[in-house]
């Protein structure tokens, strides 16, 4: 089981970007990620690199994110619900949200995580 | 019936199997689904599919020591248990005893966002640490098209479920994977084409507004089958399969006779009645006595201590027994005392096939040597002819190959031909009563003949019977110019004959004391002529004495002469004659 914490500096640069951040967190605090893969999979490797990407980017250290190897921690898979792996489960804040696929759809993420509108 | 487990193991090359524990499935798959291997049940919506894929699991733990995994895409674990709960199935405690594990795979389209590439890695690791914590045997996935519905990729889908059967198979586990039917395939994703080993098919088909559950088995890799379409039961206890149309025409046929409860029938019956095993058919219009001629031979049967199941699909148990009280038959007691069982349904309470996998298992359950069908006439209501004729032959069959004896009644409808049946299952029968009406001088009364009655000797007369307080009586016979005669008119010529008789015996008596008469006056007769002989007999011994005197006289007189004469040659007769006249005065 992997898990990483990643704390960065508040730095912003974009004013707007600051407001939205502003906003988000005040009303619905931190985000509260899970990361579900099957071993190390080039899906896996390639859904941990674009997972951590989008959080760096976008959460800009307002989030936690777990990742579990259902390989190592079966019974993670049926308390988490899993079916497809990799599973990305946005636990907080609500609602909760699946996305699945090695995670290369970073707008499709953005607009789940309530980060982008929907076009 | 089936609850075989396997013994003796067969040949490592031949197709293992694994046992259902389900009436009747076993029968029909030889055995059971084919172990190690997974096996499509599909069907309409609410055609049974969980239940079996359930009971499927719960006999595997139960009865097969085979722990089971129950992947559930639709109901939740709790859900389950309740809905099995009403069917005696206690989930919670085999789950608290790791004989079952019940696992709910939620999928929610509104929840997933697909961003790429993925597989099903997550629910494999599910499904594998399900079997492997438990050391499952079994595992059902109900109904694993619920992927379809979450899941948009279906390439990707598909592909994984190629993937999930391998892994099952190799897993070893016996596997049920349910499915919805589809428009053109049998389910609505084609499962079957992932799944070829074995295919059973649910129906729940409403025809006349009567539904009836059937099973098909549409292949089965490795092994015979039977084909047909089998008619199951959903009921208290689960899960029952029919499989009725396998049974072949080699039942036994022993020589046991078995009464008819009425003296004089059994008399007519070759004098022993019924044989035991046979199949009975009674026939006749309306009020001519099939009941009660059912309830001698019921009533009968209990008093010898066999049990009765009777079947009646018109009158409720009460009525009948009421019913049959009024002409001295007490059928109560023989409820009371457990021997005697109704089973009162309406013809249209379910269909045909249900009506007789109903009826099969109230057999098995109650163990009868008697059946009584109570009117069989009456499930055409249920079908048509067609598929009555069916179902009765193959209850007849049924019955036949457990030695229970059937007695059938059936009603006729009346101006059509009586030597024939609605239902047209006279063939079937080895024993055919015909009760009817013969309609004469101005009165209706109740007949009865042997139409037919395999293997034995019978009577060929038509006979009247009474319903009396004591039950069905026989009447004597008599025939008239114009046949059999019944009612009065056979009262009649009763009387007439008793009073003919009579007649008769008086001529005789008449003739006899003529002769008596006769004597006596031929006697008298006698004594008369007696008397007269006497008296002339009289008569002349008097004369005869007379002329013995007068010739005395004379001799006496001619010794006196010769005396008086001195004649010496006289003297010597003289002597010899007065000594002869001293002897006869003496």
């Amino acid at each position: 089981m992997k898990k990483s914490k990643d704390v960065p500096a508040k730095a912003l640069q974009d004013s707007t970007a600051a407001f939205e951040l502003a906003l988000r967190t005040t009303d619905k605090g931190d985000y509260l990620l899970r990361l579900y893969v099957s071993g190390i999979t080039p899906n896996s490797v390639r859904a941990i690199e674009n997972v951590k990407k989008i959080c760096t980017e976008h959460l800009h250290g307002h989030y936690e994110l777990d990742i579990i190897d259902i390989y190592q921690q079966p019974i993670f898979a049926k308390e988490g619900q899993i079916v497809a792996a990799p599973t990305l489960v946005k636990e907080l804040p609500p609602p909760l949200r699946k996305f699945i696929g090695d995670m290369s759809h970073t707008e499709r993420i953005l607009v789940g995580l309530d980060l982008r509108k929907k076009i | 019936m089936v609850k075989t487990t396997h013994t003796t193991k067969p040949p490592a090359e031949l197709l293992l199997k694994s046992p259902t524990g389900i009436n009747g499935l076993d029968e029909i798959t030889g055995g059971g689904l084919p172990q190690g291997r997974p096996t499509l049940v599909c069907g309409g919506t609410g055609c049974g599919k969980t239940l079996l894929a359930m009971e499927f699991l719960v006999h595997g733990a139960l009865l097969f020591d085979e722990p089971g995994v129950f992947i559930s895409f639709e109901e939740k674990s709790d859900e389950l248990s309740k809905n099995f709960a009403s069917l005696g199935f206690d989930l919670n405690d085999l789950a608290a005893r790791n004989k079952l594990l019940v696992d709910y795979v939620h999928i929610e389209k509104s929840e997933i966002e697909e961003t790429g590439e993925y597989d099903l890695e997550g629910l494999f690791i599910r499904i594998g640490h399900a079997i492997d914590s438990i050391g499952a045997k079994r595992v059902v996935l109900d109904t694993i098209e619920a992927l379809f519905s979450g899941l948009a990729n279906e390439t990707i889908l598909r592909a994984e479920l190629r993937r999930l059967f391998r892994f099952l198979k190799d897993k070893g586990v016996t596997a049920i994977v349910t499915g919805e039917q589809g428009d053109r395939n049998l389910t609505r994703y084609g499962l079957e084409e992932y799944v070829a080993d074995c295919v059973i098919f649910l129906n729940h088909n409403v025809s006349q507004q009567t539904a009836t559950r059937r099973l098909r088995i549409i292949k089965y890799r490795g092994t015979s089958h039977g084909t047909n379409e089998y008619p199951f039961l959903i009921d208290e206890q689960g899960f029952s399969v029919m499989p009725i149309s396998s049974l072949g025409l080699d039942h036994p046929a022993g020589t046991d006779r078995v009464s008819t409860g009425i003296t004089r029938l059994d008399t007519m019956l070759g004098g022993e009645g019924y044989y035991r095993g046979s199949s009975i058919l009674v026939t006749g219009t309306a009020g001519t006595g099939k009941s009660t001629m059912a309830a001698h031979f019921v009533d009968a049967a209990c008093r010898r201590g066999e049990r009765c199941l009777y079947f009646a699909f018109e009158e409720s148990k009460n009525q009948i027994i009421r019913n049959m009280r009024s002409i001295g038959i007490d059928l109560e007691q023989w409820v009371n005392t457990g021997l005697l069982k109704f089973q009162n349904s309406r013809p249209t309470l379910y269909g045909l096939e249900m009506h007789l996998v109903a009826m099969h298992k109230a057999i098995e359950g109650f163990n009868p040597v008697i059946v009584v069908v109570d009117p069989i006439s009456n499930l055409v209501a249920a079908a048509n002819e067609a598929e009555v004729k069916s179902m009765l032959s193959r209850l007849i069959d049924y019955l036949k190959m457990k030695q229970i004896t059937a007695f059938c009644a059936d009603l006729t409808m009346a101006g059509s031909s009586r030597e024939r049946t609605d239902v047209g299952v006279s063939s079937l029968m080895d024993t055919w009563l015909l009760l009817q009406i013969l309609e004469a001088s101005g009165e209706r009364n109740r007949g009865l003949y042997i139409l037919k009655s395999r293997g034995m000797e019978h009577s060929n007369q038509i006979r009247e019977f009474i319903m009396s307080a004591h039950g069905v009586e026989l009447q004597d016979v008599y025939i008239g110019p114009g046949g059999v005669l019944t009612g009065s008119a056979r009262q009649a010529q009763e009387r007439r004959e008793s009073a003919e008789t009579l007649e008769h015996r008086q001529d005789i008596e008449r003739k006899q004391r003529e002769i008596e008469r006769k004597k006596t006056v031929i006697e008298a007769q006698i004594t008369a002529l007696h008397a007269q002989f006497e008296a002339e007999k009289d008569d002349l011994e008097l004369v005869i004495a007379k002329e013995n005197q007068r010739d005395k006289t004379i001799v006496q007189g001619n010794l006196a002469i010769a005396r008086s004469r001195q004649a010496d040659d006289v003297s010597h007769q003289q002597e010899s004659a007065g000594k002869t006249g001293k002897g006869k005065r003496s």
